[in-house]
C-alpha cells in the first residue's frame, strides 16, 4: 500500500485557491523533491501533511487512513530555522524524543535509564558529525550544524515520513551540497520516506528518487488567485535531461512573475 | 580626527566618567550643607556627613532605648521579609498564569480578560480595601504588593510564552510530547530566565508599594521608620535610609542579573 495517498487534494484559503487536484501516490522508501515558484503552496503542502493545515477538499491518506489533523509522532520535520530547542543543549535535544516518550509524566530520564538514552543519542548525533558538539548549545553551533541536529533530532523518533521545508536554504552553496549528502545517505541507511522542499531547482533535480514540480496550469493575470497549482512534472529523478530543467525553469519563472 | 559618535572610552575612562557625576553630586551636597550649617548650626535640612554618620551609628549599631532592637537591621528583614513574599507569590502566580494562558487558548480565552481588567485597577486606590480586609497585619502589606505587580508578571510572562516559535510547539508533537510535556519541557524551561527579567522590571513597583503600606500602616520596616521620623524633620536618618533601600535594590537586582546568568546561558547567549 502506498505511504501517501492524494485524491483531488484541493487547498484554499477563502477565495484563492492554492492547490488544485492534486491526485498521486508516493511509496515508503521514497525521496520526493518539491519544487516550484515562491508562493505556489509548496508549505502549504507541506502543512497538509504535518496535519497543521487541513485539506479543503479531496483525501490525503497516511497509509491509507486520513492523515492526523495534528502533528505527532508520524511526521518528522526539519523547518527552515527555530527547528531546535535553545534550551537544550546539542545531546538534550536529540535526546529529548526519547526521554518524553519512556516517562509520560515528567518527560526526563535519570539514572541508568538516562545513560542508555544517552548512548543512543550520541550514537546518532556521530552519524551527523556533531559528537564533538554535543554539550553545546543551539546558539553556540553554526546554521549547517543546527540544521544537521535538527535532522539528528527528528530522525530519532524514527517517523514514517520526514519532511523538510527548505532545510539548508539560508546555508552557503558549499555546505549545502555537503547537507544533501548527509541526508541521501541518512535516507539510504535508514529507508526513509522524504519530502524535501527546496528552492534551487538545479539541486532538486538531482537528488532523491522523485521530482514533483508545482506550478500553475491556468492563470488569469487579473486574479493570481482564481486557480490553484498543480503537479506539473512528476519525474524520476536520474531520468530527466538538461532541456526539461531548462523548461521547467523557464515555466516556474513565469508564474511567479505573473503572481508577483 | 574620529568622529565623536565613533570614539569609545577606555576601561579607566569609563569607570571615572561613571564615577564622576556621583562625585560631583556629592561635593554639591557638601558644599551646600557646609554653607546652611554655617548660617544656622541647628539646620535640619541638609545634615553633615558626621551628622549622618552618627544617625547611622545609632540607628544599626546601638540598641534602640525603647525595644532593645537594632532599628536598622530590624527595619531591613522586615521590608526584605515582605518583599519576598509578596514578590515570590507574585511571581509564582506569574508563573503558573502566564503559562497557562499563554499556551492553552482556551484558558487564555477565559483568563484574559479578567486579568487585562484586574491590570487596570490602581493598586493604590484599593489600599484601604486591603486594610478593611486584612487589617493592619502583615498580609495587608504583602497584598498590596501581589496586587500591584502580578498582573503585570502575568501578562508579561503569557506573551513570553505566546513568543516560542510555533515551529518548537511542532516540533515537541513530532517528537511525541502531549500538552503536559510540551509545558514541562520547552515552556517552562524556556520562561524562567523570562520570569527573572520580569519580575526586576517589576521591582521597583514592588518596593513603591512596600514602602506605602508601611507608611501607613506598620509598627517596623524601612518606609515605616522614613515616614516616622519625618515628624523630626531627621534628615540625618532619612537620608542614610534612602541610600541604603536604593543599594539594597541595587543588590537584589544585580543577584538576579548575574543568577539569570549562570543559570539560563543559552538565553543570554542567544540575545
Ligand atoms: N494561513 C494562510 N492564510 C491565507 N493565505 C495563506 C496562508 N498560508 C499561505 N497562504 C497563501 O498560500 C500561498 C502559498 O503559500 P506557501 O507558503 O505554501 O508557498 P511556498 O510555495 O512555500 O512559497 P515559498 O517558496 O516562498 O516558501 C501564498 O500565496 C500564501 O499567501
Ligand atoms: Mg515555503
Amino acid at each position: 500500500m502506498a505511504i501517501i495517498e492524494m485524491n483531488n487534494l484541493w487547498k484554499e484559503y477563502g477565495d484563492q485557491v492554492v492547490l488544485e487536484r492534486l491526485d498521486a501516490e508516493v511509496q515508503e522508501g521514497e525521496f520526493v523533491t518539491l519544487v516550484g515558484a515562491s508562493g505556489c503552496g509548496k508549505t502549504t503542502f507541506l502543512k497538509m501533511l504535518l496535519g497543521t493545515e487541513s485539506p479543503s477538499r479531496g483525501e490525503l491518506l497516511l497509509d491509507g487512513a486520513p492523515i492526523p489533523d495534528q502533528p505527532d509522532e508520524t511526521r518528522g520535520i526539519v523547518f527552515q530555522r527555530y527547528s531546535v530547542l535553545p534550551h537544550l543543549s546539542a545531546l538534550e535535544n536529540v535526546m529529548l524524543a526519547d526521554e518524553l516518550h519512556r516517562h509520560k509524566l515528567i518527560g526526563r530520564a535519570f539514572g541508568g535509564k538516562r545513560k542508555a538514552l544517552k548512548d543512543a543519542a550520541m550514537a546518532m548525533l556521530e552519524s551527523v558529525g556533531l559528537a564533538q558538539a554535543a554539550d553545546k548549545y543551539p546558539h553556540q553551533l553554526s546554521g549547517g550544524m543546527q540544521q544537521r541536529l535538527a535532522i539528528a533530532q527528528a530522525l530519532m523518533k524514527r517517523p514514517r515520513i520526514l519532511l523538510l521545508d527548505e532545510p539548508f536554504g539560508a546555508l552557503d552553496p558549499g555546505i549545502r551540497r555537503d547537507m544533501h549528502h548527509l541526508v541521501l545517505d541518512l535516507w539510504r541507511q535508514q529507508g526513509l520516506t522524504i519530502f524535501m522542499v527546496t528552492h534551487d531547482l538545479a539541486e532538486g533535480f538531482y537528488l532523491g528518487t522523485r521530482l514533483w514540480v508545482f506550478d500553475k496550469t491556468r492563470l488569469d493575470p487579473q486574479a493570481p488567485g482564481a486557480y490553484g497549482a498543480r503537479i506539473t512534472y512528476d519525474l524520476p529523478v536520474g531520468d530527466c535531461d538538461k532541456g526539461t530543467l531548462t523548461a521547467i525553469q523557464a515555466q516556474a519563472d513565469a508564474t511567479a512573475r505573473t503572481m508577483a | 580626527m574620529k568622529k565623536l559618535i565613533n570614539r569609545h572610552p577606555g576601561p579607566v575612562a569609563t569607570w571615572a566618567l561613571g564615577l564622576l557625576p556621583f562625585a560631583l553630586l556629592l561635593v554639591v551636597y557638601l558644599l551646600a550643607s557646609d554653607a546652611r550649617l554655617e548660617a544656622n548650626p541647628n539646620d535640619k535640612l541638609l545634615p553633615s556627613f558626621s551628622a549622618m554618620g552618627d544617625a547611622i551609628q545609632r540607628m544599626a549599631f546601638e540598641p534602640s532605648k525603647r525595644s532593645g532592637e537594632y532599628l536598622l537591621w530590624a527595619d531591613t528583614l522586615a521590608s526584605l521579609t515582605r518583599l519576598a513574599i509578596g514578590v515570590g507569590i507574585s511571581a509564582l502566580m506569574g508563573l503558573i498564569f502566564g503559562i497557562v494562558t499563554g499556551t492553552l487558548p482556551y484558558a487564555r480565552a477565559g483568563l484574559s480578560p479578567l486579568i487585562t481588567g484586574l491590570s487596570l485597577v490602581p493598586p493604590m486606590a484599593i489600599l484601604p480595601i486591603l486594610f478593611i480586609l486584612f487589617g493592619l497585619g502583615e498580609l495587608a502589606k504583602v497584598m498590596l504588593i501581589i496586587i500591584g505587580i502580578t498582573p503585570f508578571l502575568i501578562r508579561d510572562l503569557q506573551q513570553r510564552a505566546r513568543e516560542i516559535p510555533a515551529e518548537q510547539v511542532i516540533k515537541m508533537q513530532t517528537l511525541g510530547a502531549n500538552t503536559w510535556q510540551i509545558i514541562l519541557r520547552l515552556v517552562w524551561p524556556q520562561i524562567m530566565p523570562r520570569l527573572i527579567s520580569a519580575v526586576r522590571l517589576s521591582l521597583g513597583s514592588a518596593w513603591l508599594f512596600l514602602i506605602a503600606a508601611e507608611a501607613i500602616a506598620a509598627t517596623e520596616g524601612l518606609g515605616y521608620r522614613i515616614f516616622l521620623v519625618r515628624r523630626y524633620l531627621s534628615m540625618d536618618v532619612i537620608l542614610p535610609y534612602v541610600l541604603w533601600i536604593t543599594l539594597l535594590a541595587f543588590a537584589i537586582d544585580f543577584l538576579l542579573a548575574r543568577y539569570s546568568r549562570w543559570r539560563y546561558p543559552w538565553f543570554h547567549g542567544s540575545h
